[in-house]
């Protein structure tokens, strides 16, 4: 019995389910915060179990949880809970402002929950069909979350959102198709055929060239959703169109748990092939996403899409650096998804309080936030300075031990890594910069708010961020350790 | 060769679900291209309950009767509601050039054969032969998905994507596991529902369904 880990998918699915009905009440921020929480705290009792007992495997082998996994639920967890606290206060203001109706707001509760509860299922299942089953019912709910202002552009992002996804997840589907008849020779027609560890387990057998080109269909399929280039095109659109919250969670989550599927069909390729296939793949497509992203975002005018692409910068990175493989570069891989989840949910969450005084997402209207409110103006200048890689916060550490691990082991890639790093440099903090402590013009005065805005969750986040890049504590490096292992 | 009756009646309907995705590809009408998919589905069905049957499958009986239930019924019923709803029932597609959509998908076809021979070679079950048409269809239905410009169709395209999938499923392999495919059902059905409030949603927005209203958000 596990009864940690039908918390952990329980919570947020009755969380949805209560929501669906009192989403619109007064105390329903409350009630989401509450139900991330306790599935906050599900999961760090979890993790400590994993820790202490291995890996698990339960219901029937329906459900697994090693320590790449729990490393993910953990982070899941608790950037949703930040999220919630966000959203409290923020969520709060856009109803006073107007652009949300009652029945809106019961929506959103809603479909934070149930999102929140897809990613953890993909995230925990053994079962690879269950995976790409949930993995869609997240784009679903994503989708109604990024259309909730019911806007002209969000429904635009939302359309394009749906079909680029609906189309990419198809391939997904394929490519997991294709699995499936590798694996049936294998494991007979039984009921097993599925199962992540089943197949890890006769990985050496399964047939060649049926596995290369599943994983081809996976990586086109999954790769739309941690959005590598050239599949990019939905992330920027459905970032500056959706609720900021929502795009907190988007790109501090949701594209940690496509890139999390891709890496458990990765495993399984590799064991069938045993050539540098699927690394070359993946290292080819990171180094895309990084360098076209760089330059990207130097043209943004839209502070949410600059953030956006800067998104598809760091999921390239972290692709790149798990197509190299080895000790060395996955921990790294491992690490920059943690602080990179981290820095940029704090970015969105100082973002959207910026944005909402401001009244627009345009960056040259938005001027002289140091002055106005500190708090925010401080937390955007900082989560900026984090995420282009400054020490002492935990990206400067990940992103150093992704370049060194490059100059070692692809050295060809070690220049186009430096120059888009330096491009994104440049731009971001160009564009920050006069933001934070520029002149206002008099005439844009920014709002004063009607709720206290929630600002603790972007300094808890940083200031984890800023232990990362000073001190990995040896448990959580021992953990990173097994991680990167798993991963090969 | 000689085959057995019961692979030249599955070989029979792979052809007939072939050539009802370039019907599809080439149908101006949203009412006839409704039709169409309803017909696809039916086709499909039939075919995996002969597979089911021949197989001694049990599995696939339940498949069948999930995708005659979803595929000819809920679905185009939706479909046709929503249709009759939008008042877009006799639309018509101007902008599609056949012929060139033509000769494009027949490309799609012969490709989608080589790509599919080492595998359906390695397969082992009797409708190994049918994995090119399987492959054939998602890419054509994809095609579909992509000349379109108005929204209607451009869903169907993504509803045929998912018939072409669900025959390669069992041309592959015999069906995918119970749980998964219901999985699957469902999120097809939650997705069209979905999509249903958005024809609205959109309708109301742009005063049309045409999907090249929705361009605006651009890099400059």
């Amino acid at each position: 019995m596990s009864l940690e880990l039908y918390l952990v998918l329980g919570i947020p699915l009755l969380g949805g389910i209560l929501l669906g009905l009192w989403g619109h009440k007064t105390w329903a921020a409350e009630l989401n915060a509450a139900m991330s929480a306790l599935t906050f705290l599900a999961a760090a009792v979890l993790t400590a179990r994993i820790i202490s007992e291995g890996p698990m495997l339960t219901a029937d082998e329906q459900f697994f949880v090693d320590p790449l996994n729990v490393f993910l639920v953990a982070l899941t967890a608790f950037v949703s809970m930040t999220t919630s606290l966000f959203s409290r206060p923020y969520m709060r203001i856009e109803h006073a402002h107007g652009r949300l109706s009652d029945r809106r707001l019961r929506l959103y509760h809603s479909m934070y929950q149930m999102f929140i509860f897809t990613m953890l299922l993909v995230l925990l299942t053994n079962n690879l069909g269950i995976l790409w089953v949930a993995l869609e019912a997240a784009t679903l709910t994503t989708v109604l979350l990024v259309s909730l202002y019911r806007s002209a552009a969000s429904l635009e992002a939302a359309w394009k959102y749906f079909i680029l996804c609906g189309v990419g997840i198809a391939q997904a589907l394929f490519g997991t198709i294709l699995v499936f008849s590798a694996s049936e020779k294998m494991l007979g027609s039984g009921g097993g055929t599925l199962l992540w560890t089943r197949l890890a387990e006769v990985s050496a057998n399964l047939e060649p060239t049926v596995m290369s080109l599943a994983f081809v269909f996976l990586l086109v399929g999954y790769g739309t959703k941690v959005g590598l280039v050239p599949l990019h095109n939905w992330l920027p659109d459905a970032h500056a169109e959706g609720p900021t919250p929502v795009s907190a969670v988007l790109s501090g989550l949701l594209l940690n748990v496509a890139l999390y599927a891709l890496l458990r069909c990765k495993v399984l390729v590799d064991g069938a092939l045993q050539t540098a296939f699927t690394s070359q793949l993946l290292m080819g497509f990171g180094l895309l996403s990084v360098v076209v992203a760089a330059f990207f975002l130097s043209r943004q005018k839209d502070i949410k899409r600059m953030f956006a692409y800067s998104s598809i910068e760091h999921m390239g990175l972290v692709t790149f650096a798990f197509g190299m493989g080895g000790p060395v570069a996955n921990f790294a891989g491992l690490l920059h998804m943690t602080v990179h989840s981290l820095t940029k949910s704090a970015i969105f969450f100082a973002v959207g309080h910026a944005t909402q005084k401001a009244g627009t997402q345009i960056m040259d209207d938005i001027r002289g936030l140091i002055r106005i409110n500190p708090t925010v103006g401080w937390g955007l200048m900082l989560g900026s300075i984090a995420i282009l890689g400054l020490p002492p916060f935990g990206v400067f550490a990940s992103e150093f031990l992704i370049l060194t691990s490059a100059m070692r082991q692809q050295p060809w890639a070690t220049p186009f890594l430096l120059v888009s790093l330096g491009v994104a440099f440049a731009a971001v903090f160009s564009k920050v910069q006069p933001m934070v402590f520029g002149e206002s013009e008099g005439s844009r005065a920014l709002k004063r708010l009607p709720h206290q805005p929630a600002l603790l969750p972007v300094f808890v986040h940083l200031s984890i961020v800023l232990v990362l890049g000073l001190y990995i504590p040896p448990h959580l490096a021992d953990w990173y350790r097994q991680a990167a292992k798993l991963i090969g | 060769m000689h085959l057995p009756l019961s692979s030249q009646i599955i070989n029979l309907l792979a052809a007939i679900m072939l050539l009802i995705a370039f019907a599809m590809l080439t149908q101006r009408r949203i009412l006839t291209l409704i039709n169409l998919f309803a017909m696809q589905g039916l086709t499909l069905t039939l075919s995996t309950a002969v597979v089911a049957w021949t197989t001694s499958q049990p599995h696939l009986y339940w498949s069948a009767l999930i995708t005659v239930l979803l595929k000819v019924v809920l679905l185009p019923l939706i479909l046709h509601r929503l249709i009759r709803k939008l008042e877009v029932k006799w639309d018509v597609e101007t902008l599609i050039n056949i012929p060139t959509t033509m000769i494009v998908g027949i490309v799609l076809v012969i490709l989608a054969f080589n790509v599919a021979l080492p595998i359906s070679a390695l397969a082992g079950t009797i409708t190994r032969g049918t994995l090119g048409i399987a492959m054939a269809s998602v890419l054509l239905a994809f095609l579909m998905m992509i000349t379109r410009s108005k929204a209607v169709p451009q869903v169907i395209g993504f509803l045929a994507m998912e018939n072409g999938l669900f025959f390669a499923a069992t041309s592959a392999t015999y069906g995918m596991p119970m749980v998964v495919e219901l999985g699957i059902a469902l999120d097809v059905l939650v997705g069209m529902v979905i999509l249903g409030v958005f024809f609205f949603q959109i309708r109301e927005r742009f005063d049309s369904l045409d999907i090249r209203h929705l361009e605006k958000l651009k890099e400059e």
